[in-house]
């Protein structure tokens, strides 16, 4: 009683809305997030509560014709009752969505993209590469690994001709 | 509605009677083809080298070439 006195004088705009009056004291107004709510999901195959909550009168009538003989049922009034209890069907909840022709547009695209920050920083932001890359430097090693006999059994001295002093065919 | 009652048990066996066979199968032939199309050539391929492997000759090309740190060129 008093804590509704107290409530009543702060003033009902004062408070979140989330705080209501019921008995005398106050009780949290239920969210609808924290209601059972409907899913079409393969794993969850008969969800909470139906698709439509509130029916119309003709779906009210068609409700209590469905507590007679199903048998009396047409084949459009079987469709209207499973599309009150259910959103989708199987066949279109499975469907697929055709959402990974977009994901992978947007990769190759940011790929690309990218394609051209690193030929910006190769012309830029990059010094000269090291002398040992000049084609002098890199003769003078090939030849110096040729001397050196490497790789003789199945790799690069393997294929050089040393008698002729050229590659073997 | 009389449907057969499906398949309910020894699914794995099943499958397994015939993948097992399957992958012990394809394990041997990928172990064949690494012996035969890898292994033996290149046992074939040191046989021959090391067949007429002259080592004092080889050492002496590269003695000339100037590689050797302990032996410098027979002309300095």
């Amino acid at each position: 009683m008093l804590a509704s006195r107290a409530l009543s004088l702060v003033g009902k705009r004062a408070i979140s809305t989330t705080v209501c009056l019921r008995g005398g004291h106050g009780v949290s107004k239920i969210e609808e997030y924290s209601l059972p709510s409907y899913i079409d999901r393969l794993d969850v195959p008969l969800p909470d509560v139906r698709y439509v909550t509130n029916l119309s009168p003709e779906q009210k009538a068609l409700k209590e014709k469905e507590k007679g003989s199903w048998a009396k049922l047409s084949i459009e009034e079987k469709m209207a009752l499973y599309r009150i209890s259910f959103e989708k069907s199987y066949a279109e909840m499975n469907k697929g969505t055709g959402e990974w022709k977009t994901i992978f547009a947007g990769i190759m695209f940011f790929v690309g993209f990218t394609g051209f920050i690193v030929a910006w920083q190769r012309k830029f932001v990059y010094g000269d590469v090291p002398q040992t890359f000049t084609s002098e430097w890199k003769e003078a090693e090939l030849q110096r690994m040729l001397d050196m006999r490497v790789n003789p059994v199945e790799g690069l001295s393997s294929k050089w001709d040393y008698e002729n002093k050229l590659w073997k065919k | 509605m009389s449907l057969p009652k499906p398949v309910m048990r020894g699914l794995l066996g099943k499958r397994l009677r015939l993948h097992l066979p399957l992958a012990f199968a394809f394990a041997l032939t990928c172990a064949a083809a690494v012996k035969f199309g890898v292994t033996e050539p290149r046992k074939r391929a040191y046989a021959e080298f090391y067949k007429n492997y002259d080592a004092t000759k080889e050492f002496n090309n590269m003695r000339e070439a100037g590689v050797f740190e302990s032996v410098r060129p027979s002309g300095e």
